[in-house]
């Protein structure tokens, strides 16, 4: 398992692997939002906790399709699915991989594009919190789409159709946990949510994405 | 220790190309499966492989025994010669990736990229993985191709040593790989007769 | 006899041959008579005026946006656990009926709030749900469209349904919390079903029955349509093989 994780590590690392890319698109949508809406702080700081969750999010849509898709193709995945590691274990790694590479350095980057935003003092703390209790769930939600996907030629944007909605209670109590947080408010409830949610989705989707592959490969 | 195969159906796209395929391989012997395009030996071998559920009949061999080589090679472009091996190496928990190398002739390509090898040299390093899988039974989907005569030599000797040590082989091939005691089986008598849909209520024949 | 052997698909054609006519012409009677009870037979609200008769269409659309899903997840689990084909195709069949009706829930949603909250669309958690459970219907048809074969197809959209249906119900507490969290409640109270009086609530009843009867016959029509289609696919597969 340890050896998935590292050779996924190293190919999203090593030359044409996209690491990287959805950090530059996360940026491009701190830049090009305040561009849109105009230099008013007041309305950026408004705005901000909620614009800083959907970059987030489609920063990490950028890069689902290629989770199970590129080992489909060269045939590791039909490997993996005969070898002695579970494809629930399979699927599991490979999401937190693809967290290690995608949410955990948006989250990382997260509190420097607030600055952009105007992102009131407070709530820098919570924008941390909310991304490291959610990003888990977005990679594992993905993982998902990606497995019901994989053997469709071009499935990229149907991946987007599937995952999207199923993103939304993550999106709502992720950004909500930012925006109480920018007015110093009480954020215990969303954020349990949030983990809640995450939780939830860590430990059964990989289950049924794992049955979606048996079906793919069959 | 030994793979029994009775009376096997199996389907592709929800026909049905093969069945009543039986036969019984012993430890220490190869099976060469032949038979036209299209007959179904890559869909018979991913079968017994479990990558798909079979129509009809059992295939009972002891568990996690069989592995599988396919068209494609399961390589990563960016990773070197000797990372590939060691990964398949380190998900089936067994070492020998530097003898596997030897046996196949890789070790002077050891650090070299995947990305980088013909496409020979290539499928040199998809059959050494499985040296690497610590698995009895080999399933090989057209092992020979792309391979030159003096590989194909090279590779018929391991599965010679492979089988020597109490392995086994089924091989669906044209080409002679050598492999001169290895027992032949024609598919062709057991194309399907009546091609029926693989549901498994038989849905599609209630109309057909 | 069993409840089972409806699932064999020619026991379903023979059933549902005799049984569409019936559902069918009922669920015509139902739904005149009720629409014309509800629209030219009830007074006015004393505040919402005439407006509020789009009731007879709004709410029985929207229980049944929601009722197709639940109808879609039981067939779809009917399928994974007993791998009968006809509730696979009933599933695939109910999904752009409950799209429809999820879109006749919304535009006459709008259309009842402009006059009364003078916007066509407001984020009320409401809506905002529906919202979500169209796309969620869009995303299940996407995939049975995108699978050539249809069992892994069958497969795929079922276990969507299901993952679908537990995100689809935390949406909907999610959008709850979400608005309550950003503004005071709605000015205009929704849930209508409290305070409506019987002069209104009879005629919606049979508007209701009418909609379910309706959903029943569109369900057997196009189940119908998609067992002939498959139908026919075996038997070009099997003259390709001849």
């Amino acid at each position: 398992m340890i050896a998935l994780l590292i050779r996924d590590l190293r190919l999203a690392i090593r030359a044409g692997g996209g690491f990287g890319l959805g950090l530059a698109f996360f940026l491009l949508v701190a830049v090009l939002v305040p561009l849109g809406v105009g230099p008013d702080s007041s309305v950026l700081a408004k705005i901000a906790p909620g614009i800083l969750w959907v970059g987030a999010l489609l920063s990490c849509l950028l890069s689902l399709d290629r989770i199970f898709a590129l080992d489909f193709e060269d045939g590791s995945l039909d490997l993996l699915a005969t070898s002695p590691i579970p494809l629930e274990g399979v699927v599991a790694i490979k999401a937190l991989a693809h967290w290690l590479v995608t949410g955990l350095p948006l989250t990382l980057a997260a509190p420097v594009l607030a600055v952009l935003l105007n992102l009131p003092t407070p709530g820098y703390v919570w924008l941390v919190a909310s991304l490291t209790a959610g990003t888990p769930a977005l990679s594992v939600i993905g993982a998902f789409g990606a497995a019901l996907t994989v053997g469709i030629k071009r499935g990229g944007l149907l991946l987007s159709l599937l995952v999207l909605p199923l993103y939304v209670p993550t999106l709502i109590f992720g950004a909500e946990v930012v925006k109480r947080g920018a007015l110093a408010m009480e954020v215990g409830v969303p954020l349990l949510l949030l983990s809640g949610i995450t939780a939830g989705a860590v430990a059964l989707l990989p289950f049924a994405a794992a049955a979606a592959i048996r079906v793919n490969l069959r | 220790m030994e793979l029994v195969v009775e009376n096997l159906a199996v389907a592709r796209g929800g026909l049905t190309v093969l069945e009543g395929v039986g036969f019984w391989l012993a430890a220490g012997r190869a099976l060469i499966l032949r038979g036209p395009n299209g007959i179904g030996k890559t869909t018979l071998l991913r079968t017994l492989a479990g990558l798909q559920p079979e129509v009809a009949g059992s295939v009972s061999a002891p568990p996690e025994s069989l592995t599988y080589a396919a068209h494609a090679d399961g390589l990563k472009a960016v990773l070197t010669v000797e990372e590939n091996l060691a990964f398949w190496a380190a998900i089936h928990g067994v070492g020998g990736v530097k003898d596997a190398m030897a046996q196949m002739n890789l070790t002077d390509l050891r650090a070299r990229r995947a990305a980088n090898l013909s496409a020979g040299q290539k499928r040199r390093l998809g059959l050494a993985r499985l040296l690497v899988t610590g698995r009895p039974v080999w399933l090989l989907d057209e092992p020979t191709v792309s391979l030159d005569v003096a590989s194909v030599a090279l590779f018929g000797a391991v599965v010679r040593a492979h089988l020597a040590g109490g392995g086994m082989a089924l091989i669906a091939t044209h080409i002679d790989m050598g492999l001169s005691e290895a027992a032949v089986l024609d598919l062709a008598p057991f194309k399907a007769k009546t091609p029926m849909s693989a549901g498994a209520s038989g849905f599609d024949e209630a109309f057909a | 006899m069993s409840f089972w052997e409806y699932a064999n698909p020619k026991k379903f054609m023979q059933t549902s041959s005799w049984a569409l006519p019936w559902v069918a012409g009922l669920s015509v009677l139902a739904l005149a008579g009720g629409l014309v009870w509800g629209f030219f037979f009830t007074p006015d609200d004393y505040k919402q005026g005439s407006t509020v008769k789009i009731i007879y269409l709004h709410v029985p659309s929207a229980m049944m946006a929601i009722n197709a899903w639940v109808m879609m997840l039981v067939a779809s689990l009917i399928w994974l656990v007993r791998r009968h084909h006809v509730s696979a195709l009933a599933a695939k069949a109910a999904a752009p009926i409950g799209l429809t009706f999820t879109a006749i829930a919304l535009v006459t949603g709008m259309m009842w709030g402009q006059p009364m909250w003078g916007t066509w669309w407001a984020w009320d958690p409401r809506l905002t749900s529906f919202l979500i459970l169209g796309l969620f219907y869009l995303g299940y048809m996407a995939l049975w469209q995108a699978v050539e074969d249809p069992d892994t197809a069958a497969d795929l959209t079922s276990v969507l349904c299901m993952v679908g249906s537990v995100f689809a119900l935390l949406s909907r507490y999610a959008v709850n919390f979400w608005n309550q969290g950003l503004h005071q409640g709605a000015s205009l109270s929704m849930d209508k079903e409290e305070n409506v009086s019987d002069v209104y609530w009879f005629p919606l009843l049979v508007c209701i029955s009418g909609f379910v009867l309706l959903f029943l016959a569109l369900v057997l029509m196009r189940t119908r349509t998609e067992i002939r289609a498959r139908r026919l696919q075996a038997l070009l597969a099997r003259e390709r093989l001849a």
